[in-house]
């Protein structure tokens, strides 16, 4: 990791790798929210952080002076051989209007409620599987033991992929999203093995087509026509990097809250029927994702001098802890009925695996207070954050209680 | 009344007919649609404004 001068003041210098921030973001924003609202550092090669619901909304629905063909902040903005425009490496979410709506078009069918919504028995034996492992164990840890797991598992199966290789799949998204520091050189031979690994699987199934998302991105029609091979790789690449780590993040925050708020996991086990609310809560106060857009050309906005290539943090979570937004928004109400969250984005990039990720969410909760009705935490000062724009507790040492 | 669903605003959150599938269904990309004409009487016009109420897009307009 490079060395990096320590953050002085966020709302002229911020830094979405900085220990305090990774630690714990939330009164880091609500100041920036009160005393500016939109945060700028010259790091990263300049970069814009609005706070509030409704300039975050404003940006994520501006598609004429914001690109989203690059979405993770990191020093290398436009290297040379970036993938280009219109598609962006891993489109839609890199992928601008008007390619963005033929992109998103091949993708939606495949992930609609129906769809997804027949997937749920398996996630239920995934989850229970999983579960049956820790049987009879006091301590264990519910983030590396099982909210790690789901997603991947989950994605495995439905790109179609050997289930054996789904700890390949943590490391590749490590390397996207968390790596973002190191030097290109060195940053790009590490996604080889990655580029190699498709390269085999899109192989196998041209050889042999089944009834899985990688089968449908290869024969897919667009006006009479397949899908580019960059555009089915990069489909893929996005469907493995934004549907593990993200909705996992989600499983683990949860966990991490119930584990540590003993009233809201006792109202869970006695009231299921607020799941459906409680879920909701959960992606409003823990929305693990935050996505970055370019700035098109200069621009003024709301009074900053935005310039072409600055980045923009688009910062979901912080919207979702507007007060002017949410009543009460720095609390969390496990049955809070009205939640207009953004925890999918807003806009024309709304989470295309938003049904996915909510149904892993709900069953992998129920499944895991179904066998564990009294958990807390055995250790909170063990808990790490994850670094990067996906949020979410990556250890989670918890003791079950009988 | 009358509840409608502005397709140009609607983005696929799917809020609306998880918490009211008897006024709401969805099309094959996953957007809103409203069931039938949109009709609302006493007992459901509360479950329409719930689900306005949730929509992240603000795409759900009830016309009195």
């Amino acid at each position: 990791m490079t060395f990096k001068a320590p953050v002085q003041d966020f709302a002229t210098d911020w830094d979405h790798t900085d220990p305090r921030w990774v630690a714990n973001p939330y009164p880091i924003w609500d100041d920036l929210r009160e005393r500016c609202p939109v945060a700028h550092t010259e790091r990263y090669g300049g970069g814009w952080f609005p706070t509030t619901h409704e300039m975050v909304s404003e940006i994520a629905n501006d598609v004429e002076h914001f690109s989203s063909r690059l979405v993770v902040v990191n020093h290398n903005k436009f290297p040379e051989g970036a993938p280009p425009a219109p598609m962006g490496g891993a489109p839609p979410i890199t992928s601008d209007p008007p390619f963005h709506q033929i992109a998103r078009r091949v993708m939606l069918p495949a992930l609609s409620p129906g769809v997804v919504n027949a997937l749920e028995p398996q996630i239920r034996d995934l989850c229970a599987k999983h579960l049956d492992a820790l049987k009879g164990q006091e301590y264990f840890d519910a983030g590396s033991q099982y909210a790690q797991f789901i997603s991947p598992g989950v994605i495995t199966r439905m790109l179609g992929f050997p289930e054996e290789d789904e700890d390949l799949f943590r490391e590749f998204v490590h390397l996207v999203l968390d790596l973002i520091d190191l030097p290109t050189e060195q940053r790009v031979p590490l996604f080889e093995p990655l580029v190699q690994y498709f390269t085999k699987q899109i192989e196998d199934h041209l050889e042999n087509p089944r009834d899985d998302f990688t089968s449908y991105l290869l024969n897919v029609q667009v006006g009479g026509k397949r899908l580019a091979p960059e555009h089915v790789r990069g489909t893929m690449v996005l469907t493995l990097v934004a549907g593990i780590d993200t909705t996992w993040s989600a499983i683990g925050s949860s966990l991490w809250h119930l584990a540590s708020h003993p009233r809201d996991l006792e109202r869970l086990v006695n009231e299921p029927e607020i799941m459906g609310l409680a879920v909701e809560e959960f992606l409003r106060f823990y929305a693990p994702v935050t996505m970055a857009r370019t700035l098109k050309d200069d621009f003024e906005f709301h009074g900053c001098a935005m310039k072409k290539d600055d980045w923009v943090l688009l910062g979901f979570p912080a919207a979702n802890r507007d007060p002017a937004a949410f009543e009460d928004a720095g609390q969390f109400i496990i049955d809070r009925a009205h939640n207009r969250h953004a925890a999918f984005g807003l806009g024309i990039h709304r989470c295309a695996g938003s049904n996915l990720a909510r149904l892993e969410l709900r069953v992998a909760i129920e499944e895991f207070i179904k066998r564990f009705a009294r958990f807390e935490l055995a250790d909170p000062q063990a808990v790490t954050w994850a670094q990067g724009q996906v949020r979410g507790p990556r250890n989670i040492p918890i003791r079950v209680g009988s | 009344m009358k509840v409608v669903i502005d397709r140009e605003l609607c983005q696929g959150h799917g809020r609306c007919f998880s918490i009211a599938p008897s006024i709401f269904d969805f099309d094959e990309l996953g957007n809103g649609v409203v069931i039938g004409d949109g009709s609302l009487d006493e007992n459901t016009v509360e479950m329409a404004r719930l689900a306005q109420a949730n929509c992240p897009e603000h795409a759900i307009f009830i016309e009195e």
